[in-house]
């Protein structure tokens, strides 16, 4: 994942303001066919994995990724840009509804859970 | 029950024919999704969390076993093989895909179901007494007039564009089991002289600002109903906030407008538009409807199997005892079917369960199936001597929980497992309730018990009428549950009282308990149950139990 390593070193790198330093964030949406959660990866593709999305430390860089990927209304509906936090393997969800989206609901092994059991 | 002429037919083809349009002309790019969204809302279908959500009208809750194999067959082909029936009475698949939807539109329409005005600013699906046509203590079967309002309301050209959402609600019984204080109109009936009518409650609602309905009219003739309703919504229509969503509901331009101002406007409207209604021709289409709504021809037997099961069976008995209803024939029953197994999903039936339910319909319930706004399946007219075999096989699907009415059966909105809107999760906290009180083996000693969880402020939950209602909230990004108690749905409607601060997701179980210990040791007798003991002690002696560990830990 070069482009989220390339995000870590440069959090890294630049010592963080002290007032409210601004949050990495991904761009998400569903996708219009199937309605399930997608994340814009770094080829600007849509993935259905937080951890393969493309992680934005910058705040206007991420404001112009969601401009653009909200043009692509043929492909996705309702983009925005969700808090994330930078993981050992990728981008990881700080608030429980986007844990949710992650995984899917808690009464059944459906969503994208049951896509995880079935590859595993 | 009301079955499609060719008018209705012609016009569901038609509608379905524009949306498949719709549909495809939104895949191939022509359509943005702003567009399309208002389009997709007027057929009920939502864009959820994980995925979109198909929400199929179930007018007035009544469904004959044909339908109820076709909604199974919908799961199966289209869904995950179950569906969600909901506190409007409809149901709900969580899971299809936006180009197979006109297929089950179609598929929908092949029984006469659909999804029209499951959405949007629009008079929404008729609710009604999941007992109508049964019950003993009923005045006159409701869904006839549910059955008309649903045909004035269906495509109303006036009111496609409310200023919100608009719910309205028939029983037919004294005995309160639609909610009518609940919603933007109720309507009961009432006998005046002879004559039926109804009287129309104007203005209930829950969600952020719950309120109780007020009377509009004390007595409204049958034949005044569609110019009365047509005056009810025109001047909501009119006078109604349109700049702030959450002031739009009729509930906030009675409060904002009082009562007396938004009955002279009413009055003034339906004064105006009154001629134009031809009483007869009303009454006509009224009398055609009746007469498919006509109850079968109940039949005479002896229930000597019935009492030889309740004596001999525990099992039989515990569910006969619970999940059974006094009906207006000799020898029948109304049967509850829980779909609140303990630990399942309040409101969920697999496909299998729904064949199941047609099958037993046809074999020993005249054909007839009702969804209850409590989440629960209902078969209105069974004889007693048919109720062990249906118990068996009931029990044979996992349908035979004895427990309508008692703390596991609780209604619960998706709430964040599956909605947008949801700020907590409501379907867990169900099947933790319950999985508790049944591991302690206290459900039926607690007695007559509604808990009602919401997964937001908007209250699909209904919890302001729990006796104990739970609202699920995002405290600093973390779930948060508040708890109110003593509110009822019933003819006594009233909203429930808030304890105190709320409790994080692992303790609302345990607060849960010791409310209901709290009763247990309060209550003077097991007949005062736990709205009777919270009417005569109020919310002292709860809140003391439920914040007891947390002053003490202080």
């Amino acid at each position: 994942m070069p482009a989220d390593t390339k995000a870590d070193n440069k959090a890294a790198a630049k010592p963080a303001p002290k007032a409210r330093a601004p949050k990495p964030q991904v761009v998400t949406a569903n996708a219009l066919l199937e309605g399930d959660v997608v994340y814009l990866a770094g080829d600007r593709s849509w993935t259905r994995q937080l951890s393969d999305a493309q992680v934005f430390d910058e705040p206007l860089a991420a404001e112009a990724a969601l401009a653009e990927a909200a043009k692509r209304h043929a492909e996705v509906v309702g983009c925005y840009l969700a808090e994330v936090k930078h993981g050992p393997r990728g981008a990881e969800p700080t608030h429980f509804r986007e844990d949710f989206r992650r995984r899917g609901p808690s009464n059944y092994a459906h969503g994208k859970q049951a896509a995880a059991s079935n590859a595993a | 029950m009301y079955v499609y002429d060719d008018f209705d037919a012609a016009f569901l083809a038609e509608r379905n024919r524009q949306f498949r349009e719709q549909v495809a002309r939104r895949i191939d790019g022509s359509l943005t999704e702003d567009e399309f969204k208002p389009l997709r809302l007027m057929n009920g279908l939502y864009l959820q969390l994980h995925a979109y959500m198909l929400r199929v009208a179930i007018p007035y809750g009544t469904l004959n076993p044909d339908q109820m194999r076709k909604l199974a067959e919908i799961a199966d082909r289209w869904d995950k093989g179950y569906g969600h029936f909901t506190t409007r009475q409809n149901i709900q698949y969580n899971w299809p895909k936006l180009p197979d939807v006109p297929d089950m539109l179609d598929a929908l329409a092949e029984v006469g179901l659909h999804a029209i005005q499951t959405s949007g600013n629009t008079i929404r699906n008729v609710t009604s007494d999941h007992f109508a046509g049964a019950a003993a203590d009923e005045l006159t079967d409701p869904r006839p007039y549910a059955e008309l309002i649903r045909q004035w309301s269906t495509d109303h050209p006036e009111f496609q564009f409310l200023p919100r959402k608009f719910k309205v609600a028939v029983t037919g019984s004294e005995i309160d089991r639609a909610v009518t204080r609940a919603h933007d109109i109720g309507l009961r009936t009432v006998s005046k002289d002879g004559e039926i009518g109804f009287e129309v409650i104007v203005g209930g609602g829950l969600g952020r600002t719950p309120m109780i309905g007020k009377v509009l009219r004390d007595f409204l003739p049958v034949t005044d109903l569609l110019p009365y309703l047509e005056a009810v919504v025109g001047t909501y229509n009119l006078l109604g906030r349109r700049d702030n969503k959450y002031k739009a509901r009729i509930k906030i331009t009675v409060h904002e407008n009082g009562i007396e101002t938004f009955r002279d406007l009413t009055e003034a409207r339906f004064a105006e538009i009154a001629p134009q209604f031809e009483a007869a021709a009303t009454q006509e289409q009224l009398d055609r409807i009746k007469a498919m709504f006509a109850a079968p021809a109940f039949r005479a037997a002896s229930d000597l199997s019935y009492q030889a099961a309740h004596s001999a069976d525990p099992v039989f008995r515990a569910w006969a005892d619970t999940n059974l209803h006094a009906h207006k024939a000799d020898g029948h029953a109304i049967v509850t079917i829980s779909l609140k197994k303990h630990g399942e999903t309040p409101g969920d039936a697999t496909s299998e369960q729904m064949r199941v339910i047609a099958d037993l319909a046809e074999a020993y319930g005249y054909g007839e199936i009702r969804i209850s706004h409590e989440q629960n399946v209902i078969l209105p007219h069974v004889h007693r001597a048919d109720l062990p075999a249906l118990h068996k096989a009931l029990k044979a699907v996992g349908l035979a929980t004895a427990n309508v009415g008692l703390v596991s059966d609780i209604i619960a909105c998706p709430g964040m497992d599956y909605c947008a809107l949801a700020t907590a999760r409501s379907i867990p906290v169900a099947q933790e309730i319950a999985t508790r009180f049944d591991a302690l083996k206290l459900e039926h000693d607690i007695g007559p018990l509604k808990i009602k969880i919401s997964g937001c402020i908007n209250a699909c939950g209904h919890h302001h009428v729990g006796h104990i209602g739970i609202l699920g909230l995002d405290r600093a990004g973390v779930e948060n549950y508040q708890i109110t108690l003593g509110g009822d749905g019933t003819e006594d409607a009233s909203l429930g009282e808030r304890t105190g601060p709320g409790f994080a997701y692992d303790q609302i179980v345990p607060a849960i308990e010791r409310i209901l210990r709290a009763y247990l040791e309060i209550r003077e007798s097991r007949e005062e149950t736990f709205l009777d003991a919270y009417r005569r002690v109020g919310l002292a002696p709860f809140k003391d139990a439920l914040y007891e560990a947390e002053r003490d830990a202080a």
